[in-house]
């Protein structure tokens, strides 16, 4: 914690959690999907679902997958700058989910070259949790940059990853794996203290077995 | 160096026979590994932002998204010829007001320490610094101060008011307020702690029952009583009015006080004036 946690940030109000995070979450969905999403259907879960129209959230989970940042002034009118870029974006609300926790939303993303589900929620003071992608359990706050492989679930695809990353003279602060089913697709998730290199994604999708690797830019912490 | 409390805080202000700023910044530039002109700079900036939301409250009516309120720092500021309160008081809290008026209209705002109780600190500081004629590089340098008192809180305490209720926000920001206030009307260091002491136990047990769950009823108002309470604590302590309980301990019983609060007043929506006939009303009105 430092002074400008206490004094700050700057941002667009109400709430940080209802607005602010919302925007994150945005962010990293955008992010996870890689490029400009060209349609967007986001899904508002429990108290979003309830209060976040009082709060801004659906302009702010829109505002997200835009690329906005949590203290853009353009958040309010994210509906009007999707629509001239011309991007579908359909926010769906009353939906109640007993296991979601309370400020869910899940985000189901079409680019020209992907498409992604992600699931996360806001857990206060700005703070995000994206807990599913494309279907595989995460655990992932967006406040590392990280880098996520979709995989063939193999023996030594994840060995063959950690040490082209120590080749590259970057340390795993954290990973996390989960696959549909033994012997078919899995997600790795792993929190890296340094920056990613431009190309990295490129060059890890290259190691045999890996289907995909994104990189995800760290979006800061707590508001 | 490991600074826990304010006593230590002010110690150090005393031992070197300097401002509480003056010590934060060192402190916190070592932390950040940064120099002391960036982390001013970067305050100078976030000065500003405070600054434009307090004039753009004062300047218009500004309606909150919900709409269930707007315009409150724009009312009171016109009536500031014919009010009974003295003038600074009086714009501190159109200003406290305007700013919170911006954040629920989702205008951009400085957390200070959280949204919900950001009008406080720019409503005081504004107001003060205009009467003593200080300056944006003086009102910049007490924020730090005010920043060392939130920064307090939070290790010992909460800022929180789902952890801590309005007590942890607005009772927060009502201290480091006060405090920011003291330094710049020239208060010793020792001054500044007594400052915050009296303030926030003039708020202890405060809840947070917002209407609907939204930043707006009874957060807005109560941002503006926030800043008068700020410049009288101020005044008590530059009076030489010392608080019995030093600030340390008003700041753990702050805490302890939240941990015994009910969770339906801290932040839930679920007690005090969110659950009154009208609060109940508003809710179903908006959301069904």
């Amino acid at each position: 914690m430092n002074i400008f946690d206490i004094i700050g940030p700057v941002m667009i109000g109400p709430s940080s959690s209802h607005t602010a995070g919302a925007v994150r979450m945005g962010n990293l969905a955008r992010n996870i999907l890689g490029e400009e999403p060209a349609e967007a259907q986001i899904v508002l879960f429990n108290s979003f679902s309830k209060t976040g129209k009082g709060h801004g959230t659906d302009k702010a989970l829109v505002a997200g997958i835009l690329g906005l940042s949590t203290d853009d002034d353009g958040i309010k009118e994210s509906f009007e700058i999707a629509r001239k870029k011309g991007i579908k974006a359909d926010l769906v609300f009353g939906n109640t989910h007993p296991e979601f926790p309370p400020n869910t939303a899940k985000f189901i993303l079409k680019g020209k070259n992907n498409s992604t589900v992600v699931i996360g929620s806001s857990v206060g003071g700005g703070r995000v949790i994206i807990f599913s992608i494309n279907g595989f359990n995460t655990e992932f706050t967006g406040e590392f940059n990280t880098i996520i492989t979709i995989h063939d679930d193999r023996p030594g695809v994840i060995a063959r990853v950690a040490s082209f990353l120590a080749e590259k003279s970057i340390n795993i602060a954290q990973m996390k794996v989960s696959r549909e089913s033994r012997g078919k697709t899995a997600l790795m998730m792993i929190e890296v203290d340094e920056e990613i290199p431009e190309g990295l994604d490129s060059a890890l999708s290259s190691i045999n077995h890996i289907q995909r690797a994104m990189i995800i830019k760290s979006v800061l912490g707590g508001v | 160096m490991n600074i826990r409390t304010l006593d230590e805080i002010i110690t150090e202000a005393e031992a070197q026979k300097v401002s509480i700023s003056t010590i934060i910044k060192i402190i916190e530039s070592k932390e950040l590994e940064t120099s002391v002109e960036n982390l001013t700079k970067k305050m100078k900036e976030y000065f500003q932002v405070m600054k434009e939301s307090a004039q753009k409250g004062i300047e218009r009516p500004i309606s909150s998204l919900s709409g269930i309120t707007g315009g409150e720092g724009y009312r009171l500021w016109k009536a500031s010829e014919n009010a009974i309160s003295d003038n600074v008081t009086l714009k501190a809290a159109a200003r406290a007001m305007a700013v919170s008026n911006v954040n629920a209209s989702m205008g951009r705002i400085v957390a200070s320490p959280t949204a919900g109780s950001c009008g406080i600190i720019p409503g005081v500081l504004i107001s003060v610094a205009e009467k003593l004629g200080k300056s944006d590089d003086q009102i910049t340098d007490v924020l730090f101060t005010a920043g060392a008192v939130g920064k307090i809180i939070a290790m010992n305490a909460t800022l929180a008011g789902a952890e801590g209720g309005c007590q942890a926000e607005c009772g927060s920001a009502v201290a480091m307020a006060a405090a920011a206030t003291v330094e710049l009307s020239g208060g010793t260091p020792r001054q500044v702690g007594h400052a915050v002491a009296i303030a926030l136990k003039s708020l202890m047990g405060l809840v947070c029952d917002p209407v609907a769950g939204l930043v707006e009823v009874p957060c807005i108002k109560r941002n503006g009583m926030g800043a008068v309470q700020a410049i009288m604590a101020a005044d008590m302590a530059l009076a030489g009015i010392e608080s019995i309980i030093p600030a340390d301990e008003v700041i753990k019983a702050m805490g302890e006080v939240g941990r015994m609060m009910p969770e339906q007043l801290r932040e839930t929506a679920t007690g005090g004036l969110a659950t009154t006939p009208t609060g109940k009303r508003i809710k179903r009105e908006l959301f069904g």
